[in-house]
């Protein structure tokens, strides 16, 4: 008896992946626990793993397919001693496949490589394409008000798709239907809502054969998606503060000086003055816990730990948010390793889900370019981030006398719908005392 | 001085209280519950339940008297023997506070017997109780950690409510009585007065009015069960009236004057009109006050407001460590609303995936004869939120089930949205509709529409045909009417 091999959800959010890579070729011999093929989600590749034993007998669709949403068949095993030829006759990759698919309702018959999150374990439903859990109101509500469910993350119970999620997302304006009047393809899987002009009428501004299309990645449009959002609906304000650093500077020093040496002289971990950075914006959320704080349509989610974001800035283009959970916790040179490790595998686009998924509030620094002052976009759940430019020299006034200090300006970009002007005066004050004051971050 | 640490610590050991001990021993959580007084609190010793016990004791006393409408002869006399109808009441009680201690010991809950103060986060110190234990029938259960100092890192406060005082006229165990002395009268009087006509004072003139008193009810509002559907709480009225319970609405008591064996109340009418009952004695139902007091709450700067402790809906308070669920943190003041408050605040503690309870999703019950219950938005409170609304209305003498039992008083009306067909509320009055609701509730937890209900199957003879028919009679499809 052949197997179905669909396309597995590995985060709770993946509505469809890109298809990079096979690793197994038909007629291969597949045991399980082989990785099967590469697919690159939203903002990581990842690596499907073979539950079943066989024989790779039909690979449905082909590597560089993009956009393959969850649950789609990807290949057929077949078992051992079964006539290859036999199975998966049908040529026609993606239509064919889906009726397979519905016919033999398969067991769930990979699992990623790594710990996938709940969704995994529900995902292979039975069907074509992705079933959407949803109540029978939130149906009613969202197809009276033109929404398509399948871009709602569901809050009930295994993430059933409610009421309140989808009054949250008609009033965050998720997927107003495109205008009519706008030439826009209104049934198109808009991963960012509808621009005011087409793609083409795009094109047609520039001279044919001026420029190369390079097709979006996952990234790509997740950053596109979810940045628009957070400006279209989080109302931003933005807070700027000049923190002296020398004192932290000297601090840095001393305590990469002190850093343990292996064998080979190697310091085991070096200390950034981002990381000082996190731990101050952490600390300082402990210290004014009202703005450690995620905003909901019904509640305020106040948190009892801060998770801070460190935005990743990826080889060419692209950008990714591992997130230091409990960094009030962390010592200095724990988020330093951590970090490391982040830095590391995000290049190689190698973080799982739940290393980037979440976080209270962000840090995004751009000092090494020599940005003097910047704002960053708020990147939901969080209700803060906090933009932080280079550490320069500059003239200070000190006792009525110039004098000269190294001075970093900081940038608090903050949800007004959670954090209020005042409330963001007190963090990012917080926040300069404790850089200022670097010896707090031991402590 | 204990050294140990307890994960979380429960002041109550009611309704909210031991189900949240339960909830927390199952996730993990080396758990203590803190009690004074009985385990299962006023629910089970003094409120929910006991009065369950007496009102069927009453519900078969009226069968009983009205047998010949069933065909059948009693020979013999039919008389209540109040002793006998109280003994039964507090058997049940004791059984299921027994009960309680047993779930306890089975949980690995520690049970502290004595009277809690949070001293500071983190730290509970437990004195002697200064109520005494219910001997014989509730003693201190065995095995209970007694008076010293505990350490828990989360400290559920879940003290409950107590009966709310009127000045001027203030319960003397006597003549004028509260829910504590109305569960266990020594004699049956001739006549009362309840005053309130919220569950439990309109509970109580059902029981009293059909053991044979005569019974007179007061309410401030212009309608009893003031939180009913007014359409419902009209039918309860007529019903009452019919059984012969004197109603007074938009009336108030302005004092009491006490005899040696009788009290005569003043009574306001709406027009400002003044007169005198005077009846063997008074029972004062005006609600439930949070139990706030001597718990350190003030001085550590937990927020009150209008006697309960304010929370964010997960139960936590301003206080990081320190949380409040069921009656404590406000109204409804219902024991599966302490309950449900409690097991959301220890999945909250625990981290898992928990929404603020929606209190338009909690059912309301009354066991008077006949019986009301409801869920959500009444009609009215519909149309004052801006819905459109679609109502539908059954009637009990449509219903086959309820004429063979000879109960074809009632109704089952229910209110949609008209826009979306959500099921906005249920109001319903009748036999057993208390056990009728939850389908509904059900309902509209899973939010189905009116679709989803009209091709749900109700099963043939029953009560539940009329919540089918409700349905198809808000969308012009009725059957039976």
């Amino acid at each position: 008896m052949s197997v179905n091999v669909l396309m597995p959800a590995l985060s709770p959010t993946m509505e469809k992946g890109n298809l990079s890579k096979w690793l197994k070729k038909e007629g291969d011999t597949i045991k399980s626990g082989d990785v099967l093929a590469e697919i690159e989600t939203d903002k990581a590749t990842m690596e499907v793993e073979a539950v079943d034993e066989g024989i790779l007998a039909k690979i449905v669709v082909p590597a560089g397919s993009n956009d393959v949403p969850v649950n789609q068949l990807i290949a057929i095993i077949a078992a051992e001693g079964e006539d290859v030829s036999k199975v998966g006759t049908g040529s026609a990759p993606v239509a064919a496949a889906a009726a397979a698919a519905a016919a033999a309702p398969a067991a769930a018959t990979l699992a990623p490589a790594a710990a996938a999150p709940v969704a995994a374990a529900h995902a292979p439903q039975t069907v074509s394409g992705s079933k959407v859990f949803a109540s029978p109101l939130a149906k009613r509500i969202a197809k009276d008000g033109g929404l398509d469910l399948s871009r709602v993350t569901g809050s009930g119970p295994h993430g059933r798709i409610v009421e309140r999620d989808v009054r949250a997302a008609l009033a965050g304006g998720v997927s107003a239907p495109a205008p009519k009047a706008s030439a826009a393809p209104v049934a198109a899987p808009a991963a960012a809502p509808a621009p005011a002009i087409s793609d083409d009428q795009t094109r047609k501004l520039f001279t044919p054969g001026s420029f190369d299309e390079i097709p979006h990645d996952g990234m790509r449009k997740t950053i596109a998606r979810r940045l628009t959002e957070a400006r279209q609906t989080v109302p931003q304000f933005y807070l700027t503060m000049d923190c002296e650093i020398d004192a932290l500077l000297k601090l840095r020093e001393q305590i990469n000086a002190s850093a343990p040496k292996d064998k080979e002289g190697k310091v085991s971990w070096k200390v950034s003055v981002n990381d000082m950075v996190i731990k101050a914006l952490a600390l300082a959320l402990v210290r004014v816990p009202d703005a450690n704080v995620t905003w909901t349509e019904t509640a305020m989610l106040k948190h009892h730990h801060a998770d801070v974001g460190v935005a990743v800035a990826l080889p060419g283009n692209g950008l990714i948010t591992p997130i230091i959970r409990h960094a009030d916790t962390v010592t200095l040179s724990g988020i330093a390793l951590a970090m490391k490790d982040f830095a590391a595998r995000a290049k190689s686009r190698k973080l799982k889900p739940e290393e980037y998924q979440g976080g209270t509030t962000a840090v995004s620094n751009l000092g090494m370019f020599g940005i003097k002052d910047f704002t960053a976009v708020i990147n939901p759940p969080h209700s803060t981030i906090l933009a932080v430019g280079a550490g320069e020299q500059r003239p200070v006034v000190k006792n009525g006398a110039l004098a000269i200090a190294t001075v970093m300006s900081v940038t608090l970009s903050c949800d007004h719908r959670a954090v209020d002007g005042a409330l963001g005066a007190e963090l990012i004050a917080a926040i300069k005392v404790l850089i200022e004051n670097p010896m707090s971050l031991l402590v | 001085m204990s050294d140990a640490v307890y994960d979380v610590l429960i002041i109550g050991g009611g309704p909210g209280g031991y189900v949240s001990a339960i909830r927390s021993a199952q996730l993990g959580f080396k758990t203590a519950l803190v009690e004074r007084e009985h385990l299962g609190g006023i629910c089970l010793n003094w409120g929910c339940i006991p009065t369950k016990a007496l009102l069927r004791s009453a519900e078969i006393y009226h069968y009983a008297t009205h047998a010949k409408d069933y065909g059948l002869t009693l020979n013999g006399s039919m008389s209540v023997n109040v002793a006998d109808v109280v003994k039964r009441s507090r058997g049940v009680s004791q059984q299921l506070n027994g009960g309680v201690a047993f779930l306890m010991k089975k949980n690995k809950v520690d049970v502290i017997w004595g009277e809690a103060k949070i001293t500071k986060v983190g730290e509970v110190s437990v004195g002697k109780s200064t109520k005494p234990v219910v001997e014989p029938q509730n003693p201190i259960p065995k095995g209970v950690l007694g008076e010293g100092v505990y350490k828990a890192k989360h400290i559920i406060v879940a003290t409950g409510a107590r009966p709310r005082v009127l000045p001027g006229i203030e319960p003397d165990k006597n003549l004028i009585w509260t829910y504590f002395e109305a569960m266990v009268p020594k004699t049956m009087p001739k006549s009362l007065i309840v005053m309130g006509s919220g569950a439990i004072g309109i509970e109580f003139a059902s029981f009293y009015r059909t053991m044979g008193a005569d019974v007179t009810v007061v309410e401030v509002m212009n309608q009893i069960l003031p939180v009913e559907d007014a359409e419902i709480a009209a039918l309860a009225r007529k019903s009452f009236e019919k059984q012969g319970i004197k109603i007074l609405s938009g009336a108030k008591v302005l004092g009491v004057k006490k005899g040696v064996d009788s009290v005569t109340a003043t009574i306001q009418d709406e027009k400002g009109a003044t007169t005198e009952i005077t009846a063997d004695l008074l029972i004062s139902a005006v609600g439930v006050v949070g139990n706030i007091e001597n718990l350190g709450l003030e001085a550590l700067g937990v927020k009150t407001d209008r006697g309960c402790v304010v929370t964010d809906g997960l139960g936590h308070t301003n206080i990081a460590g320190i949380y409040a669920i069921g009656d404590v943190a406000g109204p409804p003041m219902l024991a599966h609303k302490a309950e449900h408050e409690g097991v959301i605040c220890i999945e909250g503690i625990k981290g898992l995936h928990v929404h603020p309870m929606d209190k338009l999703k909690i059912p309301g019950c009354t066991y008077c004869h006949p019986q009301v219950a409801s869920v959500g938005l009444t009609e009215a409170k519909a149309k004052e939120q801006g819905y459109t609304t679609k109502v539908g209305r059954f009637s009990f003498i449509g219903n086959g089930k309820a004429i063979a039992l000879g109960e074809p008083e009632g109704m089952v009306k229910t209110v949609f949205d008209a826009k979306t067909g959500k099921l906005l509320g249920a109001h319903m009055i009748g036999a057993e509709v208390t056990e009728l609701i939850q389908g509904y509730v059900v309902a509209m937890t899973l939010e189905t529409t009116e679709e989803d209900l009209m091709h749900t199957v109700f099963p043939h003879p029953t009560l539940s045909e009329m919540m089918h028919e409700s349905v198809l009679d808000a969308y012009g499809r009725v059957i039976h009417a």
